[in-house]
């Protein structure tokens, strides 16, 4: 017990002497929370439009002036020719072009319909697919908003109407921010406990110090405990940094109870400090464990569901998920924070975790007494 | 009257895949000698050494250290013994007294026991005034002199010493060979290696490895008689130019 406080006395001295550790500590938090959750934004805005009036009638203006209304879309160009249009796209100066056709306004008061043509640049595919939606359902309002006009007896309207109505339970605004910034904490408390705990112990390995800790009686479970909880505690501070933040910036309180969330990340904290212990067995230089914790948190995040909804990956990808600790605390962060899921709602997630854990941990104290 | 052994080898021998650092060596050194171990580069003196100490098992053979078994028992054989590695191995953003303390404490000092030899150490290396310095602004000399005052800090029976002086400077080796002196009348066994043979001329025995095997093994004046030379440099250039294995 004694020999354990003097380690610990040792790696905080460390840690807090480290002027890069308490920049990530502080400032890390800050940069990403303030500033990724308004740029990752799902949103698709300020899509570029060009307009090919054939008609110049007073409909095509009014169809027009609907859709920039609507503030997804810049109206970029106004023309009457189509080669100009598609230019315009080949350029990339503008991503959607709607061409309106000569006897627009003739064939819509006439037969009642008319036809009008989208051209996308699929390049960045979810700004087509989200524009040309937008757009079609601006078109499909104008649409009905004319008919409402024309056809005087609604009783007597040809088509039965369904209106969709729908209400966003747990996050009413849909704000973005709310999903993201919860995700975010997840990425920040993974980086510190993988990251800088297996950055420290490869840091010994490099200059040496690791080889006179061995030579001491020293137990294995005391230089691991010595270098596990210092980060454990850090990734906690860091969570309450975060937790803080989000409150401050965005007026986020969780809807569940702090406890639920210090549990699990508690919880979460012990595998992700097991993931950094393990890495750092298999390497011999800082440099080396930099590279695996980089290309480890590349797949966590891109596969943890932080960006994109693991429901909609294919079934193999949702697989690899599984296996992946982010995509549990991302879940029950959101779950927790938006939901107000209690401790026993996130209890499968927690037992998962746990199993993690214990994996992560055990792996990485084999792995080190082979070494040693 | 014969002074025990404390540490004994027979046999001992180290083998890395299709390569044999250390081939079979026996020798034994008495309680309170200083035991000088010497050997070209490569010739497996560090590997001979990181298994007396417990970092490395040995492939076969046998050996004791303080009475501790090097296969069994290393948790034992590491509270009897100090070592210094070749790197330099005290933590650089500690400062000199929190290194002294740090280990004193994990080899179960108590904090009376710490607070006292600190005290004498610093005094003894004249470096009170740099007490609450990081040890990352010392100079070289003085590093090594106070990695050396904290791998014997804890009354060890045995220190191993692997290249202590390397890269110091001629007054500052003196003053660290000063040290050992003062270790040695203690009754801590000392066991060294070395590239300088005037240092080997201050050892009460010296070993010579080549390619592995240790090659000669007597005092340094029997050395020079056996080998009709008038000077340990030349003893050793005479083995060393034995070495038919590359550097390594």
């Amino acid at each position: 017990m004694r020999t354990l406080q003097f380690l610990l006395q040792k790696e905080f001295r460390q840690i807090f002497r480290d002027p890069a550790i308490l920049r990530i500590i502080f400032v890390m938090p800050m940069m990403q929370l303030l500033i990724l959750p308004w740029a990752a934004d799902y949103e698709v805005k300020n899509i570029k439009l060009v307009v090919v009036d054939h008609d110049h009638s007073d409909y095509s203006r009014q169809f027009v002036s609907k859709v920039t209304a609507s503030g997804y879309f810049l109206l970029n160009t106004y023309t009457s020719s189509y080669s100009e249009a598609s230019q315009q796209i080949a350029d990339d100066k503008a991503d959607i072009a709607v061409e309106i056709p000569a006897r627009f306004e003739k064939d819509l008061v006439k037969e009642s319909e008319a036809p009008v043509f989208l051209a996308v640049n699929a390049v960045n595919g979810v700004k087509a697919v989200l524009g040309a939606a937008y757009l079609q359902s601006i078109i499909q309002d104008f649409n009905n908003g004319i008919r409402a006009k024309w056809i005087q007896m609604p009783r007597l309207s040809p088509e039965p109407n369904i209106e969709v109505v729908s209400s966003n339970w747990y996050n009413p605004l849909m704000n973005y921010k709310w999903f993201m910034v919860p995700g975010i904490l997840v990425v920040l408390v993974t980086m510190v406990g993988s990251f800088l705990a297996s950055l420290n112990i490869v840091k010994e390995k490099e200059i040496g110090t690791i080889e006179q800790i061995n030579v001491t009686p020293i137990k294995k479970y005391h230089f691991i405990l010595g270098k596990l909880i210092p980060f454990w505690v850090l990734g906690l501070i860091i969570l309450t940094i975060g937790l803080l933040i989000s409150y401050v910036a965005y007026g986020i309180v969780p809807a569940g109870s702090f406890f639920t969330i210090y549990v699990f990340a508690a919880a979460y904290l012990l595998a992700v400090l097991g993931l950094g212990l393990l890495v750092s067995t298999f390497c011999s230089t800082q440099q080396q464990a930099m590279l695996i914790s980089f290309f480890l948190m590349m797949i966590f995040i891109l596969l943890g569901g932080l960006y994109t909804p693991i429901e909609s990956m294919p079934t193999w990808a949702q697989w690899i998920t599984r296996f992946n600790p982010v995509t549990y605390f991302i879940h029950v962060m959101r779950f927790v924070i938006l939901k107000g899921s209690s401790l026993a709602d996130i209890l499968p997630q927690l037992c998962i975790i746990l199993i993690f854990a214990f994996v992560l941990n055990s792996w990485a104290v084999i792995n080190y007494r082979k070494r040693a | 009257m014969e002074a025990e052994n404390i540490i004994t080898t027979e046999e001992l021998t180290k083998r890395f895949a299709g390569f044999t650092a250390v081939d079979a060596i026996s020798f034994n050194v008495k309680k309170g000698e200083i035991f000088g171990f010497l050997g070209a580069n490569g010739a497996g003196k560090t590997t001979a050494m990181r298994m007396l100490c417990g970092l490395s098992k040995p492939t076969s053979g046998k050996a004791t250290i303080a009475g501790a078994d090097v296969y069994k028992q290393t948790e034992q054989i590491k509270k009897s013994i100090g070592y210094m590695s070749q790197k330099f191995s005290l933590y650089e953003d500690l400062t000199v007294k929190e290194n002294i303390r740090f280990y004193g404490g994990i080899y179960g000092k108590t904090n009376a026991f710490i607070k006292e030899k600190t005290a004498f150490l610093l005094h003894q290396l004249n470096i009170e005034n740099e007490a609450d310095k990081l040890v990352a602004s010392l100079p070289l000399g003085w590093k090594q002199k106070l990695a050396f005052s904290v791998a014997i800090f804890h009354e060890p029976q045995i220190v191993f010493l692997d290249e202590p002086t390397g890269g110091v400077d001629p007054v500052t080796r003196r003053e660290f060979w000063n040290l050992i002196y003062q270790a040695s009348e203690r009754g801590i066994t000392i066991f060294v290696t070395t590239h300088y043979m005037d240092e080997a001329e201050y050892c009460n025995r010296v070993s010579i490895m080549v390619d592995g095997k240790i090659e000669a093994l007597d005092t340094p004046r029997g050395l020079k008689e056996t080998y009709n030379a008038t000077t340990m440099d030349d003893v050793f250039l005479q083995l060393a130019r034995k070495a038919t294995r590359a550097d390594v």
